[in-house]
């Protein structure tokens, strides 16, 4: 590519529209371009994905999943992010972005089958833009750099979202990815959700540093909002796209929130977690915060939240219903069927015998 | 060998625009090997990029090129060096289209194997790590003709394919005709015998070519076949030399404990057990880190110990 060697971009048009703590300012605000009905549409997503989440925590309760990881306080960042992208842009999740993908349009029930243990990846991703689920921490950041280094090759006005925790910071990938994406000046968008804890441990031991201080590091401009306010993320993730839209580079924010929940299912927060931190952080609940705000506008009423809250209960029963509907594919297909386009003679003839031995039994 | 691969890159280049080369050192320079030499000034820098010093995500970036609708070729400069990168093609690279119904059609490019008097990190035979790896094809050339086919055969592949080259026989000389087709999973007679079945891949094919000569010498015919792809495995045509010869030995450069040579040596012992004559020999590396350079003739294979494991086979019984 033409100009690998680059100074960094003096212009940031995210940095303007936040205060220096991170809070959008009330003039950023009033210009986001956001009619009542997207305004209000931030809040029913966010209600109906942590509806779902609460779900999905029931049926892994209830034997139905085999894990399942909340995303529980994570909210805003999963629809602030989602919704400033265009459809056509892809994003590249980690493992804790339920969320995003059922705003993306993913069917819900169809993503539990992973958690059920019927798939690995039950969406198409072209099909959503939607990257599959990256279980092993860190490892999607390069796909995404290079999703983004194919775009700026095909000319087009694409731009990737890459999203990770703040654990993923720590990892070989991570650096190797932002160092890719300043060196080739990749239309991405890096989104830390930065909840404060990998599995157990808390930021504190995961850095001496700061996130998003590294961003300067591989040549490109950072930000660290609150992540607990839907607009504040929709209007960061917004301004950091359409710069690398217009060509300008990659961009780092660092949306600071916190894991309500466990780690996942599996976890017990208790042996490593004080009550208190969780209480601080639960009066800054993204839903309750940008409900208040709503209703103080004159956006919503308690009419409309009852009526949301409504919707979202009969579309966790309906997500609950079909996935215990979904039949389990045949064992040939769900093992073999998918790992070839060009499946070799000796794979194919293991499958056979493999179905032959269960006919057999 | 070493033209007959730039010639198979700048083919694949010109026949496909989406193809990429990338990797260290790949662009003006043409590669450590000089392998990717001219491409860069031919196709563009868009077409043929060095990139920052990551294994890792050279391999990681391809996915998403991949996923993009490119089909990258990167090069990982040596044997010793694609070990950061071993997490995205186990995890990912293999595994994506199991995961997501998506292809990725990337070849990653290897030199490997020893005996060219490296430091230590730049002769080692790391295939049976990714031929332990369902998702992934894994090939070999030993010949500058097998070198361009199975590398047009690879790039076109709609899956991803590991393609080892032999760096020391990098010099090894022939005409090619860039007609000719060699599919993945197929090997070949490299010389037809009738004693014993030698079978090698990559660099140790030429070693077993001079072994068979020699014991023609001493009346001692060797069959010698050439794997060319350790993933798929082309048993069919192990099992037909094996059944004409009775007899098998088998050669790398990588350490014999848990190496190829092991699944070969099982899968003749099984399907062929009524016709043996004798165990299935195994001849290759020490099990030990590879030696240093004043050493390595005699950590890897030679023409004496495969002519040794052929007369052992022989005198069995």
């Amino acid at each position: 590519m033409a100009d690998v060697v680059r100074v960094v971009a003096a212009d940031d048009p995210v940095r303007p529209l936040f205060s220096p703590s991170g809070e959008l300012t009330p003039e950023a605000k009033s210009r986001l371009g956001l009619d009542a009905a997207a305004l209000r549409d931030l809040y029913r997503h966010m209600v109906l994905i942590r509806r779902a989440d609460q779900e999905a925590l029931n049926l892994q309760r209830q034997g139905e999943l085999g894990l399942w990881g909340q995303y529980l306080g994570q909210e805003a960042i999963h629809v602030g992010a989602v919704t400033a992208l265009r459809t056509e842009d892809w994003i590249f999740p980690s493992y804790r972005e339920f969320g995003m993908a059922m705003v993306r349009g993913v069917d819900p029930a169809d993503m539990l089958t992973l958690f059920r243990g019927l798939s690995h990846g039950p969406w198409d991703p072209r099909k959503y833009h939607f990257a599959p689920l990256a279980i092993p921490v860190a490892t999607q950041v390069p796909h995404a750099v290079g999703f983004a280094m194919g775009c700026r090759l095909k000319h087009t006005d694409e731009v990737v979202l890459s999203t990770f925790g703040d654990g993923a910071t720590s990892e070989g990938d991570w650096h190797e990815a932002m160092n890719f994406a300043g060196v080739f000046k990749s239309p991405v968008v890096f989104l830390c959700q930065n909840n404060h804890w990998a599995i157990s441990v808390p930021l504190s031991k995961q850095t001496a540093g700061s996130i998003v201080d590294r961003a300067k590091g591989y040549g490109f401009p950072g930000i660290r909002i609150d992540g607990n306010d839907v607009l504040g993320v929709y209007a960061a993730v917004r301004a950091a796209a359409t710069r690398a839209r217009q060509g300008d580079g990659p961009y780092l924010i660092e949306a600071v929130t916190y894991r309500m929940g466990a780690h996942t299912s599996s976890d017990d927060p208790t042996r490593y977690r004080l009550d208190s931190d969780l209480a601080a952080w639960g009066s800054r609940d993204p839903i309750a915060r940008y409900q208040a705000w709503l209703k103080d506008q004159g956006i919503i009423d308690d009419g409309l939240i009852a009526a949301m809250a409504a919707e979202a209960e009969s579309a966790a029963q309906a997500m609950r219903a079909r996935l215990i509907a979904i039949p389990a594919p045949p064992p040939g297909e769900a093992i073999f069927g998918r790992v070839y386009s060009n499946p070799p003679a000796s794979f194919v003839q293991e499958r056979e015998e493999f179905e032959a031995s269960l006919e057999d039994n | 060998m070493a033209k007959a691969i730039n010639l198979s890159l700048r083919d694949a280049l010109t026949r496909d625009e989406n193809v990429l080369i990338f990797g260290e050192d790949v662009g003006a320079l043409g590669g450590v090997f000089r392998i990717t030499d001219g491409l860069q000034k031919a196709f563009g820098e868009e077409r043929v990029f060095d990139t920052p010093l990551a294994e890792s995500a050279i391999i990681g970036v391809a996915v998403g090129l991949a996923l993009r609708g490119f089909r990258p070729v990167p090069e990982i400069q040596f044997d010793g060096f694609i070990y950061p990168a071993f997490e995205q093609i186990v995890s990912h690279v293999a595994k994506y289209r199991n995961r997501s119904g998506v292809s990725l059609p990337i070849t990653i490019r290897v030199p490997f194997g020893g005996n060219i008097g490296a430091v230590e990190h730049h002769s080692e035979s790391p295939e049976v790590y990714f031929a332990h790896t369902a998702g992934l094809k894994v090939v070999t050339p030993a010949t500058p003709a097998d070198a361009y086919a199975l590398l047009q055969t690879a790039i076109d592949d709609p899956d991803p394919v590991v393609f080892f080259e032999p760096k020391a026989r990098y010099y090894l000389k022939e005409e090619i005709d860039p007609a000719a087709r060699v599919p993945i999973g197929r090997a070949r007679v490299a010389h037809e015998g009738s004693g014993v079945s030698v079978i090698a891949y990559g660099p140790t094919v030429s070693i077993a070519l001079q072994a068979a000569k020699t014991a023609s010498q001493e009346q001692i015919s060797l069959e010698v076949i050439d794997l060319r792809s350790l993933s798929p495995l082309d048993m069919d045509t192990v099992m037909a030399s094996v059944r004409k010869t009775h007899r098998a030995v088998v050669v790398h450069e990588a350490p014999v404990f848990c190496g190829f040579g092991a699944e070969v040596a099982a899968r003749i012992s099984h399907d062929a057990f009524d016709v043996l004559e004798a165990p299935v020999g195994r001849v290759g590396g020490l099990n030990v880190p590879y030696p240093p350079a004043r050493y390595e003739k005699l950590y890897l294979p030679d023409v004496d110990r495969i002519l040794q494991a052929a007369d052992a086979a022989l005198a069995y019984g």
